[in-house]
Formats: structure tokens, C-alpha cells, sequence
């Protein structure tokens, strides 16, 4: 086979550069090695707009760096924002596998904190209800939620073929105003724009509970959702990569032909996918609400839904890689909160996100560089 | 509550997401989606406001927020038409990228405080045309008419001219334009652009005339979002770009001023004795671009138009397909 070439152009300068597309496999660490690269040029290039803007980059890096890692304290700190990401990441895992580009994890988020509180606030629960049942019905209850926000663009893209950026990004501006609702209306407290405190008992447990057991943990506040977490990584590595539906999944995101010709029932994934989707989502809402802040707000995420965009594409799109990569981005999201301009960390993931789909280019076609004196 | 003011008022924010859905149908004519129109309309609105604030003159404000919408379009360009990456995800990472830099450019914006906006004019004749007048032609920003210039201009661009005809040849068979002599990679960097340009003024409309200021991520407030949905209501034409644009203006001033009146059609405004039933009223413009891209696909497929053929596929060349 001959390789095609995607660019060539004459230029003043005395070399040439081809892309050619390449034939065989690239080596198995040859993407994580891409992978860093891209996130290092991004870091070189959030450090110019960072001089041009006035600031000094590299106190910025280092800024965060040490406010993210420098010690037991702040690194459980980091695992805490991490915990959210790892579940929103998840659920766009999930979704870009079969590429369906669910945007609306910011949204499911939300809801799926609403459906948390309600146990706690309608209440369902008596407050005296033992520790593991609250936990277990607000798991339950928040990844209804998010699901029911998952299944209404599942839904319309399967009977209607209604574009489903557009659907769940809509679906979160909607999920925000409906929180806000119940914040404001209905589960104020004395006028506050935020709930009354939830009893300890709907409270995920931390670190620091064992602190007076193992004085190294007082203080610590990473809390159980961080192993549910991890539990639901493993479980979805499994699905995605052992098991049929899995294989079905990403046969459809790859050659949607190919798996309609297999008698794959599309539409019904589409629909499955959304609701396992929305409900990962939903999970990190209610960790967040029942393992963090105690009481339902509105403002319980930096942008979780969307940061996760991201760390399921810098993963790509594995389970397990998900994890470290939720840290990273956690580290960033914990320091970013004290930097100076505020749209900092969001700048940066930005850039991290364009060279990352850059670099993928670089998966596919071989860089080539041709004296222009030589002859092909 | 008045129905002309409502009107009015639609048509002046209208204007925002007709600039908006405009570039949006360039973009997609030539095959290309791009998803950073919410970014780009950032950009421009913070370029717009801050070279205003820094220079006093507005004019140079729209040049300059119209062009940093065209240059960052050419990242997505450079992504989607050069290495052929996702159009998805490239468009997100814009808004992402366009959104980061216009907070962190924009930083210490918010405070600058009053500054000289684009022109506000009356037409004599126009405007005295009973309700008509009132509502297109009396007391709008001059933005608001290039709007109307524009529509038309768009229509005809697209419908009628040569270089028309081979935006749409490119986004609905590019090997076949690409068999023409058409360069498709060049029409579609082209487009990219002109859409960049086009979400960059939808920006400065808004901080210059609409809404002016710099309210960080809450200026667009999404605008761009619903924007993309427009695109496909609109079936890839102008005139229903317009249409579109417009009742949605409309619907978010009526939001606002349904919660005015004690009394509504008669019985007890609910949104009057408790104001917190707003909040679902907030929800509508979004779930209405939900119903609208509902209309807009079924549309679509009863009459086999519309969607260009090769929209979102990258071409290469001397490879099979589209």
C-alpha cells in the first residue's frame, strides 16, 4: 500500500515536511509518551498567555504544585476534588467510547446532588436511619437522578436523532435553575441560599473520624467516596473491556455500520449508555454532597461535568488511567481556587485539551522532514 | 408588560444569536461544525469591551473582537482540517481554550464602569409604521440593522453566487468539489474563519450594544449553545435563522417581564406572589432549544434536506467516500 500524502507544500524554507500515514500499530507506549508531551506544550504555552497577561508563570506553576502536593494535608485535600472527577470522568468514558458526546455530566452532577438531599431534606429517611442506609439510599437516589437526566437526550437521540451536545448541555443550565429552586424555596434555611446541615449519619465517612483511633489521619478529609470511586473504575474497566456490551459499545463508536450489519440494537445502547452515563455523573454529585459539603448549595462544583471532558480524553478513555489522571487535574482545580486570574486553570485546561486532540494526529501520520534538494 | 417592548427588545438580543447562527451556517455549509462559538463569542465580547474601555473608540472595539474570533477559529481549523481530529471535541476544547483566555485577559473588566457604545438610531420614515416600525425601526443599535442587511446578504451569498456554490459543493461532496479544482481544504479554512469573525461580532454585540460590560462566563450565558441549536432549526437558511433568532430575543425579555404584573391575563400572576417560580422560567429559553432541535430533526428528515452531506467528516483527499 502506498501512503498517502496529507501535506506538502513548496516553501521558502530548504526542507519540506510530509505527513505520512502510518501502516502499522504504533508502539504501546508510544501514546502516554504523546500524551505527556502534549500536556507539557500546554504548560509552556498557559505560560506565555500567563507572561503576556502580566503574571509570572512560573510562580504560578510552582504555586500550585505546592499547594496541591507539598504535604499529607493538602495532597488529601487534592484526593477529595479528585474524587468527583474520577466518577464524571467515568461517565464520559463511558459515552465517548460509543461516541456519544454527553456534555451534560455538569448537569447529571447537580441532580444527582438534588436526588442526595432529598433523602436527607423531603426526608425519606427518618434522621435517626443508621449510617449505611442513608449512604445506600443516597447512592441510590442520586444516580436516579442523574440517570433521568442521562435518559431524556438518550431518549430524544434515539427516536428524534436530536444532536446530544446540544440536548445535555441545555440539560444543565436546566439542572442548575432547578437546584437552585429547592435551594432558594423550598429547603432554605432562615433565608440562606443554602440547606440546613445534613445529621452525621448522612455523612460519608473521612479519615479524620478514625483520627482518634490513628492520630495520622486527624485532620484528613478524603472520605469514602474515593473508594466507591475506584470501585466503580474497576467495575467499568471490566465492562468496557471483558464483557460483551462493552465490545458492542465500542464497536458501534467505531464502525456504526459494522455493528447495525451485526444486528447491534443502536438505539437501545444509545439509551443504555446515556442512563449508565447520567448515573456515574449523578454518583459524583451525591459523594460530593454527602462526603463534602453536608448541606445542598449552589455552588457545589468548580465545573467538575466539564474537567471531566477532559480527564476522560487525556485517559483515553481508560478506566484505570482515569484515576491518576483525576488527581492531576484535582491538584490543579485545589491550587486554582488561591491563583489570580480566577480563569487561569481554566485556560490551561483548554490548552491541554487542544494540543492533547492535536497530538493525536501524530497517532496516525509519521512527520517526515525532506531536504527539498532530495529526490523522493 | 408590553408586547412592543417585548418585541423590540427581542429583535436587540435577537441580533446576538442571529451574528452567532449565522457564522454557525458558514461553518457547517462548508462541512465544518464548530462547537466554540460559545468561546469565540467570549472573546470577542472581551476584546470588543476591553479595547473600547482602553482606546474610547467602539468601531475599533468591533474590528478587533471580530478578528480575535477569527483567529481563534483557526485552531479549530488547523485541528479538524488539517489533522483531521474530531470536530466534537476540538469544538469544545475552543469554547474551553476561548473561555479560560477571555477570563484571564479579561480579569479587573468588570469594574471599568461606563464607556461609549455603538450608535443607537431611529429611521424617520420606518419607524412610523404603526407596531412594525416601532418594533424593527425605532431607537435599536446600528448592530441591529446590520442585522437585517445581513440576513438577505447571507441568503444571496449562499443561494446565488459562484463562490456560494462551492461553499455548498465542499460541505455536501467534497471529493466531487475537490474534482472541480475546488480546494477543499482552503474553502473550508475560509469558513472556519468567516464563522469566527461572525461569532466575533455576535460577542461585541453584546458587550458594545446589547448588554454592555464584561460580566466574565455570565455575558454569553450560553447564548452560543443555543445559538448551535439555531442552526439546525434553521435548516442551514438564513431567513429562519432570523426567525429563530428573534423569538428567542423575544422569550428571554418576556422572561423578564412576565414577573412584573400583579395580574396576568386576568387571574393571579403566580411568578409575581412568588418570585422563586422563576427559576423556572429561567429554564425555558433552554428547554425551548431542546423542542426547537426536536422540530428541526424531524423536519429534517421528512424532507431529506438540510443536514450538509459531509458535515462533521474530515476530508482526505484520495481516500473513498464523501
Amino acid at each position: 500500500m502506498k501512503s498517502d500524502t496529507v501535506v506538502s507544500r513548496k516553501s521558502i524554507f530548504p526542507f519540506r515536511v510530509k505527513f505520512e500515514q502510518r501502516i502499522s500499530d504504533v508502539p504501546k507506549w508510544y501514546p502516554i509518551a504523546l500524551s505527556f508531551a502534549a500536556v507539557v506544550v500546554a504548560l509552556l504555552i498557559g505560560a506565555i498567555v500567563l507572561a503576556v497577561g502580566g503574571g509570572n508563570p512560573w510562580a504560578t506553576y510552582a504555586h500550585i504544585a505546592r499547594a496541591s502536593f507539598g504535604s499529607v494535608g493538602v495532597f488529601s485535600d487534592t484526593l477529595v476534588k479528585a474524587t468527583p472527577l474520577i466518577l464524571v470522568g467515568l461517565a464520559c468514558t463511558v459515552a465517548f467510547r460509543m461516541k456519544l458526546w454527553n456534555i451534560g455530566a455538569e448537569g447529571q452532577f447537580f441532580v444527582g446532588a438534588f436526588g442526595a438531599s432529598a433523602v436527607v431534606l423531603i426526608p425519606l429517611l427518618p434522621e435517626t436511619a443508621p449510617n449505611w442506609l442513608f449512604i445506600i439510599a443516597m447512592m441510590l437516589a442520586g444516580m436516579f437522578c442523574g440517570a433521568i437526566f442521562g435518559l431524556i437526550p438518550g431518549l430524544l437521540k434515539a427516536i428524534f436523532n436530536v444532536n446530544e451536545v446540544i440536548s445535555t448541555l441545555m440539560l444543565n443550565y436546566i439542572a442548575v435553575a432547578w437546584n437552585n429552586f429547592f435551594i432558594f424555596a423550598i429547603w432554605t434555611e432562615g433565608g440562606f441560599q443554602m440547606s440546613k446541615v445534613f445529621p452525621k449519619n448522612a455523612w460519608l465517612p473521612r479519615l479524620t473520624d478514625l483520627g482518634s483511633e490513628y492520630p495520622f489521619f486527624r485532620g484528613l478529609t478524603t472520605h469514602f467516596g474515593l473508594i466507591i470511586a475506584i470501585i466503580a473504575a474497576v467495575i467499568l474497566w471490566y465492562i468496557l473491556n471483558r464483557s460483551k456490551w462493552g465490545y458492542e459499545i465500542r464497536l458501534i463508536g467505531d464502525n456504526p455500520k459494522a455493528a447495525n450489519y451485526a444486528g447491534i440494537p443502536i438505539k437501545k445502547h444509545i439509551v443504555l449508555v446515556m442512563v449508565v452515563s447520567g448515573a456515574l455523573a449523578g454518583l459524583a454529585g451525591m459523594s460530593e454532597i454527602s462526603g463534602v459539603v453536608h448541606r445542598l448549595q449552589g455552588a457545589i462544583s468548580p465545573g467538575y461535568g466539564f474537567t471531566g471532558i477532559i480527564v476522560a480524553w487525556l485517559a483515553k478513555l481508560n478506566p484505570i488511567a482515569v484515576i491518576f489522571v483525576s488527581i492531576l487535574f484535582g491538584a490543579l482545580i485545589l491550587a486554582g481556587r488561591e491563583i489570580q486570574p480566577s480563569g487561569v486553570p481554566k485556560m490551561i485546561q483548554g490548552v491541554i485539551l487542544v494540543c492533547l486532540i492535536a497530538s493525536d494526529f501524530l497517532i496516525r501520520y509519521r512527520v517526515k522532514i525532506i531536504r527539498n534538494s532530495e529526490e523522493e | 408588560m408590553d408586547i412592543i417592548i417585548i418585541l423590540q427588545a427581542g429583535v436587540a438580543s435577537g441580533t446576538v444569536l442571529l451574528f452567532a447562527t449565522l457564522g454557525g451556517i458558514f461553518n457547517e455549509r462548508s462541512g465544518v461544525m464548530n462547537l466554540g462559538l460559545e468561546g469565540m463569542m467570549l472573546i470577542g465580547a472581551m476584546t470588543a469591551f476591553s479595547t473600547t474601555v482602553k482606546t474610547g473608540n467602539p468601531w475599533l472595539g468591533l474590528i478587533l473582537a471580530m478578528i480575535a474570533g477569527g483567529l481563534l477559529s483557526q485552531i479549530h481549523a488547523f485541528i479538524t482540517i488539517t489533522l483531521q481530529a474530531d470536530q466534537v471535541v476540538s469544538g469544545l476544547a475552543l469554547t474551553f481554550l476561548g473561555t479560560g483566555i477571555s477570563l484571564v485577559l479579561g480579569e479587573g473588566l468588570s469594574k471599568a464602569g461606563v464607556i461609549s457604545l455603538l450608535p443607537v438610531i431611529t429611521i424617520p420614515l420606518l419607524s412610523e409604521i404603526p407596531f412594525i416600525g416601532r418594533i424593527f425601526f425605532y431607537n435599536q443599535s446600528i448592530l441591529v440593522f446590520l442585522g437585517y442587511a445581513m440576513v438577505p446578504l447571507c441568503w444571496w451569498f449562499i443561494n446565488k453566487t459562484r463562490p456560494g456554490l462551492h461553499l455548498r459543493a465542499v460541505g455536501e461532496y467534497p471529493a466531487a468539489a475537490d474534482a472541480l479544482g475546488i480546494n477543499v481544504y482552503r474553502v473550508r479554512y475560509f469558513y472556519v474563519f468567516i464563522g469566527g469573525l461572525f461569532a466575533g461580532l455576535a460577542g461585541a454585540t453584546i458587550s458594545l450594544a446589547i448588554s454592555p460590560g464584561w460580566f466574565s462566563e455570565l455575558t454569553t450565558a450560553g447564548q452560543g449553545w443555543i445559538a448551535i441549536g439555531l442552526v439546525i432549526f434553521s435548516q442551514w437558511d438564513p431567513f429562519r435563522a432570523m426567525f429563530g433568532s428573534y423569538v428567542f430575543g423575544a422569550l428571554r425579555r418576556l422572561i423578564l417581564d412576565i414577573q412584573g404584573p400583579a395580574i396576568l391575563f386576568g387571574m393571579a400572576n403566580p411568578f409575581y406572589y412568588n418570585p422563586y417560580y422563576g427559576f423556572f422560567l429561567q429554564m425555558l429559553p433552554y428547554a425551548f432549544t431542546i423542542i426547537v432541535l426536536v422540530i428541526g430533526s424531524k423536519e429534517a428528515v421528512k424532507k431529506r434536506l438540510g443536514t450538509p452531506a459531509a458535515l462533521g467528516i474530515p476530508y482526505i483527499r484520495g481516500q473513498r467516500g464523501v
